[in-house]
């Protein structure tokens, strides 16, 4: 039944206490541990459509007289454009609409290099860019703010600051036997997708508009472009069948999407709007770059004293301020903590959130930091990590709805104890160490998010519900679950999704949060068509409903007897069982979180700087699983693109004009398959008792969070060298393997 | 008009001077399980085999094709498929076509490759997902 409930919504961290309509979670969770379907590996559902190039993605769509839209974007940092002139490209060959700055996101004040000023839709593609180039612009060009010191000194920020503290750190400092600081560094990366931000709008007369999009959102979609243009949010039909990756930065409608639709309502045609490779480098967001001033405290036995830190994040131009203090605030047990974090506002493109954003950046800083005091105490660093353990959530005295970080700890141990034996592999210039870091992350979703399930007379269901699947794979995950609870064979399961016509609210596929704000809702909606069946099953065969279970595809009697499934739903004719179901409520006063730990095994060539990683061990605690074989693909996919954020990847700026230096992908350096180590997946798949009738949380994002640091801690195992700044690149390395010996010289003519 | 051999049938090419191969197959030919991920011969995504050779149709000219063009369509029922979907070396799959058009082509001369055979060959295929270990676990037991 459905009520009003005062809840509490987290967001970041941040809660608010809000009226949220709720229905109640009536179901028990199922036993820990794998069951018919739910816990064993299932290749994907949508595999062979994806394989065989048969899925459609927004890329791949064709609509009968559809225009093709290229955008003029700045080529400066900073400019004002003193005239601009459109006709040109108005009477070039196939060219149907134009738009100048003061349309929509069009403007004629770019504030970082890519920002939109004007566009054009012609009869293809071609066409639109050659327009594009003849569009005459006097630009003036200003100068530009590059420097986020700078800009927090003059005060220039995207948000306030995020002022957080707890304890005294006066007396932190006081009772600590050992104080460590440093500054670390992380870059601006970028999310590449494969397939690039794009969009296709259709207007049915001038109030309906349908938009096809390659987006982890298709309801926040609708939400704003229905805001945008002034319609009934159901008037807007948002579809995403395919889309080829996001990483966080396809949450919303994109500037693209607002010209394609103003362009489409002009031309009355269809309008597809895709970047291309060097626009997705340039104004398609990105993880934005941060320098983290960091101090910790400890007394001789390792028990923390203080955390300190500031944390100036280049946020860009727009965004948001992401929680890089997030880890220092929530990792360990410290009385004394302070972190301010700072948004800086500068002409570079705006950051957009990127796979656990905030707390990639910040668990690297924390996570060296911890293991550069463990060298200072001369203490194991997973020990000096087990004696600062938190038993509950210290920043408002929370208990935790689970926490196995210490079994996580438990499992590391073999790969930890490797330590000697990798350190004795060393050869040469090429010295080898061992290294780990912890993970702390959100992922346990919440309402609203709701499923049908339909199951018709030849016995098959169909989940319907209008989430997407990003690649992570979560719709076969959910056509696990409605099997599980119907008892049906997966095959004789379908998943229909991505469409905000075809199907309830969804949640975004942000977060971590599908499986944990979807799982629930569609399991609801499978037992709901479960009890409709038993319902009728019970009068058809004469029994006592709870004598009833369904079963391998079949009613099963607790008195022995039992029936295909098919017998019952057979006299449904055309008739069809709809089961309904939503996501309950989080329980209250409670953290949910994700906990983890990596071993990262390295060589460092000392001479070259070069780095190689050989292996990483990933143990996470997420909760239950429900598929092992797509969650060690998503725990494989986070390392290496940690793997990438460590090494190789790195939006260059031009520091005197602010242009990007980086646009392409021979420029940007992605991993490719020959830069992949051994990677080992453990999962705990303990559930969370307290959350859902599944007790599963999310896992798209904690395998990426701890990376960075465990493969910089172990360079410091192997080289005694403190990189303080990602990418490693061999430039770093050097500057930390010279930094190293100068340290060891100065300590060596002290004593 | 010229016409250029595809999957086993033949296509005028009635298009432009300039046109790439991968326009010319997703668009004139209606053939779009060949992917364009950065139009410029950097990642992978659009490559399709001449004559058993992989290429990458995103710089390829279609007037300047001399051969027999295979693109995933014409590799559907290769067993390759199969392996990448069991091995789970797939996750967006917009990179995926590309992928098994490399594999393919890589094990049509040499059934079993090392695996540095393997990361040698699937190098210049991105895919940014990170299925990498999946992919080599695919190619592996690609004869099942």
């Amino acid at each position: 039944m459905a009520r009003l409930i005062k809840t509490e919504k987290e967001v970041e961290g941040r809660y608010t206490e809000q009226w949220v309509v709720v229905d109640e979670d009536a179901l028990e969770q199922w036993p820990a541990g794998a069951r018919d379907t739910v816990g064993r590996p299932a290749p994907r559902q949508d595999g062979f459509q994806r394989a065989r190039g048969e899925a459609q993605y927004t890329a791949d769509i064709q609509l009968p007289g559809m225009l093709h839209a290229a955008i003029l974007r700045s080529p400066f940092a900073r400019a004002q454009i003193r005239e601009i002139d459109l006709r040109m490209a108005e009477k070039a060959p196939g060219v149907r609409g134009v738009l100048g700055p003061g349309t929509g996101p069009l403007t004629d004040e770019p504030a970082y290099q890519g920002a939109p000023v004007a566009a054009v839709a012609a009869d293809t593609d071609e066409q639109a860019r050659a327009a594009m180039r003849l569009i005459e612009v006097e630009w003036e060009q200003l100068d530009p703010l590059l420097d986020p010191d700078e800009a927090v000194r003059r005060n220039e920020l995207v948000e306030e600051p995020n002022h957080d503290e707890r304890g005294d750190i006066e007396r932190g400092l006081a009772e600590a036997d050992v104080v460590v600081a440093a500054e670390y560094r992380t870059q601006s990366v970028l999310h590449n997708s494969m397939e690039t931000h794009q969009s296709i709008c259709q207007w049915e007369g001038d109030d309906h508009l349908t938009v096809y999009i390659s987006t982890q959102f298709v309801w926040g979609v609708r939400e704003r472009v229905a805001k945008h243009f002034g319609l009934p949010t159901d008037h807007v039909r948002v579809v995403c069948r395919f889309m080829g990756g996001g990483f966080g930065s396809k949450n919303g409608p994109g500037d693209y999407t607002f010209v394609g639709a103003e362009l489409a309502r002009r031309t009355g045609r269809p309008v597809k709007a895709a970047l291309t490779r060097r626009e997705e480098n340039l104004d398609a967001g990105n993880r934005n770059a941060t320098i983290q001033r960091l101090r910790i405290g400890a007394r001789s036995d390792g028990t923390l004293t203080l955390l300190d830190g500031e944390f100036v994040n280049s946020t860009g131009w727009d965004g948001w301020l992401a929680s890089t203090g997030g880890p220092m605030r929530m990792l360990y047990a410290c009385e004394n903590v302070r972190t301010v974090e700072y948004a800086a506002k500068l002409n570079t493109p705006p950051m957009l959130a990127f796979r656990a954003p905030g707390f990639v950046e910040g668990t690297f800083g924390l996570e060296c930091l911890m293991d550069e005091l463990a060298a200072e105490l001369d203490l194991d660093p997973l020990e000096l990590r087990r004696r600062n353990y938190a038993q509950h959530d210290a920043m408002d005295e929370r208990p935790f709805s689970s926490k196995n970080l210490l079994e996580c700890y438990r499992r590391a141990e073999p790969h930890w104890e490797r330590r000697e034996a990798v350190r004795r592999s060393s050869d040469g210039t090429w010295k080898r160490g061992v290294g780990l870091a912890s993970q702390v992350w959100y992922g346990g979703g919440g309402p609203p998010s709701y499923a049908w399930v339909r199951v018709g007379a030849d016995a098959r269901a169909t989940v319907v519900t209008a989430m997407q699947d990003i690649g992570t794979g979560s719709a076969t995950a959910m056509a696990q679950i409605a099997a599980e609870e119907l008892g049906l064979p997966i095959d004789h399961v379908e998943v229909s999704l991505g469409d905000t016509a075809r199907g309830p609210y969804a949640t975004i596929s942000a977060g971590s949060s599908t499986i944990p704000s979807m799982g629930p809702a569609v399991r609801s909606a499978a037992a709901d068509a479960a009890r409709q069946i038993i319902e009728i099953a019970a009068q058809r065969h004469d029994r006592e409903q709870r004598s009833l279970s369904l079963k391998g595809g079949r009613i099963v009697c607790s008195d022995g007897g039992s029936w295909p499934l098919e017998e019952i739903t057979c006299l449904l004719e055309s008739g069809q069982i709809l089961g309904q179901g939503s996501r309950g409520p989080n329980p209250a006063g409670m953290r949910i979180l994700t906990f983890g730990v990596q071993v990262a095994e390295v060589a460092v060539d000392v001479e070259t700087g070069e780095v190689r990683v050989d292996k990483i061990a990933a143990i996470h605690d997420v909760g239950r699983v429900i598929n092992p074989l797509g969650a060690s693909s998503q725990v494989e996919g986070g390392i290496i693109q940690g793997l990438g954020h460590t090494l190789s990847e790195e939006r260059l700026i031009d520091p005197a004009t602010g242009t990007i230096l980086t646009q392409t992908l021979d420029a940007y350096k992605l991993p490719t398959i020959a830069d992949v180590p051994e990677i080992v997946t453990d999962l705990v798949d303990e559930p969370d008792t307290h959350l859902t009738n599944l007790g599963s949380k999310g896992l798209g994002e904690p395998p990426i969070v701890p990376t960075a640091a465990a493969i910089a801690n172990a360079i410091r195992d192997a080289t005694g060298a403190n990189v303080r700044s990602l990418p490693i690149s061999r430039e770093e390395m050097l500057r930390a393997l010279r930094e190293a010996s100068e340290r060891e010289q100065v300590g060596a003519s002290a004593t | 008009m010229p016409e250029v051999r595809v999957n086993g049938g033949a296509y005028e090419v009635d298009a432009p001077v300039g046109r790439s191969l991968a326009d010319w197959l997703r668009e004139d030919v209606g053939l779009t399980g060949t992917k364009i991920a950065c139009n410029e011969g950097h990642c992978g995504a659009c490559t399709v085999q001449v004559d058993g050779v992989p290429v990458l149709s995103c710089i390829t000219l279609v007037h300047r094709v001399d051969g027999e063009v295979t693109t995933i369509e014409g590799l559907r029922e290769h067993p390759m498929v199969d392996a990448f979907v069991r091995a789970d070396a797939l996750q967006c799959g917009f990179c995926t076509p590309g992928q098994i058009v490399s594999a393919t082509a890589l094990v049509a001369g040499n059934p079993t490759p090392t695996p540095e055979e393997v990361r040698h060959a699937m190098a210049g295929n991105l895919c940014r997902c990170g299925t990498y270990p999946k992919i080599e676990e695919a190619i592996a037991s690609w004869q099942g």
